[in-house]
């Protein structure tokens, strides 16, 4: 079992969360610009890190808050946790 | 290395069975081959049989950082069917079907592919009806697939609770007659035997490190036991794609998960057919020994760790208990993770890349111990001839950058969700 520290609700089970996937995933700054290989890059492309990783989880079971977890994905170790909203992505 | 026979049965029977050979040779990598397939699962194997047996290679090396069929292979719950509902994966899983039914023979060896029939239970009347129009598109692609009802369910699967009381009464189903199980071990067996007498150079602990390439595409491969050159690379290493993928600079649409299986302790026959159920999702079947053999859901969440985590553990055993209370006595003997490949649309892709002379066989989602032979099938004819066979086309990672995303659930680029 995943314990994830909420920054609001302190350290709670994994099954209260709901997945959001790659942090790190920009959409295309000026979107009307962007040509067809930029939007395959943020639709589909990912880098799948075999280690840290920065990734999205909604609280869904507590504050609801979106919250910005960094997790190596071999060792499961949760190493940051923070309030999306501030941590400015 | 004797043919498999009753004849031979009985020869080797007469010497106490002493003078059976190694079903397949332990070579040394030699300085460079014609092609070479980095992953020792049933793909890469089956790719390699395929490429001598079809396409007349046989200078060929499957290169494989641990043992055969130490992967997926020998992790999955052995389901084969072909029951989808897009044109493209209708055709490619359906060829492997036919594929399956000859394939003990084929290899001599026997895979016990057993055509139990696979049933998808339906718990409401719109469920059905979606059944209902995969099962059309089934047949219009001239695949076997029956619409049932409830009482048609409860003749083919009694043990099973199909009552208006349960928690998740059934509606109904759809059923794919020919559909079944296999023996996940002896798939890997029999194609690299069958391969090794073809003349294939099977090297296992050889884990490929990088991959060297010039102006003119790939031109070989760093292992553990040193270079060895090629102009012709394929991979086939399921959760693993876009590590390798990343050796030669390419990224892909393609996110590592975990899946998890278990099984019960052996008791008598009591499931003759797979029944899947997937509003909540379970999958289940009884294998030869007797153990009920269950999956679910991947965990949800990007994982290169081969073990998973008690909640979906919790989660197949109570959908379990859903459909037959009966078997609440049951102890879970044992459970197991493997991490596959999850692609944004949620199907495979399989032919050409970018990178001349490299190609890709990966993004297998939770379906890839059925594609076994499809994909060996089409892997080699992609490998030999540079171009991907018709049932691959479709298949091609271009896709993705071609608008023509293959989303049998229409699920969205979301790789933990399909
Ligand atoms: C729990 C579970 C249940 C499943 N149930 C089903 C099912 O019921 N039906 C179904 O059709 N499919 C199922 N699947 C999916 C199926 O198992 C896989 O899609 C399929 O077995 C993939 O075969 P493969 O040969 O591509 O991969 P694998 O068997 O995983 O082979 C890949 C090989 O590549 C090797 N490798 C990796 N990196 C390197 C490297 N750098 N150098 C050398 N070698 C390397 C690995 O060691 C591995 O042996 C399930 C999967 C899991 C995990
Ligand atoms: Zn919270």
């Amino acid at each position: 079992m995943l314990l994830i520290p909420c920054p609001h609700c302190g350290p709670r089970a994994q099954t209260e969360f709901s997945y959001g996937g790659d942090a790190n995933v920009a959409r295309p700054p000026a979107p009307e610009d962007a040509d067809g290989g930029t939007w395959v890059d943020y639709l589909y492309l990912r880098d799948n890190a075999k280690g840290g990783h920065d990734e999205l989880w909604q609280h869904i079971f507590g504050c609801r808050r979106w919250l910005r977890v960094g997790r190596d994905v071999v060792s499961h170790e949760i190493t940051s946790c923070t309030e999306l909203a501030e941590s400015g992505a | 290395m004797s043919h498999y026979s009753l004849a031979n049965l009985v020869r080797h029977g007469l010497t106490g069975h002493r003078g059976w050979k190694p079903a397949w040779r332990d070579p040394a990598p030699q300085a460079g081959y014609d092609a070479i397939i980095v992953g020792g699962g049933g793909h890469g194997l089956a790719s390699a049989y395929y490429l001598a047996k079809n396409h007349g290679l046989n200078n060929i090396a499957v290169l494989e950082k641990g043992w055969l069929g130490g992967g997926n292979t020998g992790r999955n719950t052995t389901i084969v069917r072909s029951n989808y509902l897009l044109d493209a994966n209708a055709h490619f899983y359906e060829h492997g079907m036919k594929l399956w039914e000859g394939l003990s023979r084929d290899l001599n060896f026997n895979v016990m592919f057993s055509q139990r029939g696979v049933i998808n239970l339906a718990h409401s009347k719109g469920q059905l009806e979606t059944f209902r129009r995969r099962g059309n598109a089934m047949r219009l692609n001239g695949i076997d697939a029956e619409l049932l009802d409830r009482d048609a369910v409860a003749t083919l699967v009694p043990g099973m609770d199909v009552s208006a009381n349960s928690r998740f009464p059934v509606e109904g189903g759809l059923l794919q007659p020919r559909g079944g199980t296999a023996r996940h071990d002896a798939v890997a067996w029999g194609y690299a035997r069958a391969a090794d007498r073809r003349g294939v150079d099977i090297i296992q602990n050889c884990e490929v490190t990088g991959i060297r390439r010039d102006q003119s595409g790939v031109t070989g491969v760093e292992t553990s036991r040193g270079f060895i050159a090629s102009k012709r690379i394929g991979l086939a290493v399921a959760g693993h794609s876009t590590q390798l993928a990343a050796m030669a600079g390419l990224r892909l649409p393609i996110e590592s998960h975990v899946l998890q299986a278990m099984v019960s302790e052996p008791v008598k026959p009591v499931l003759d057919t797979v029944v899947t159920f997937g509003a909540a999702h379970l999958y289940v079947s009884q294998s030869d020994k007797g153990e009920l053999v269950m999956g679910g859901d991947i965990d949800g969440y990007n994982s290169f760790a081969q073990r998973g985590n008690l909640p979906v553990i919790e989660h197949v055993a109570a959908c379990l208990l859903a459909l037959f209370p009966q078997f609440s006595r049951l102890r879970i003997l044992r459970t197991w993770g493997g991490i596959m490949d999850m692609t944004m649309d949620g199907s495979p892709i399989i032919g050409t890349t970018p990178v001349p002379g490299l190609f890709l066989n990966g993004g297998w989602c939770y379906g890839g111990f059925k594609a076994t032979p499809a994909s060996g099938w089409v892997f080699a004819h992609t490998m030999a001839t540079g171009q991907p066979h018709a049932l691959n086309a479709d298949l091609n990672l271009n896709r993705f950058h071609q608008g023509r995303v293959l989303d049998e659930k229409g699920a969205g680029p979301y790789p933990w969700l399909h």
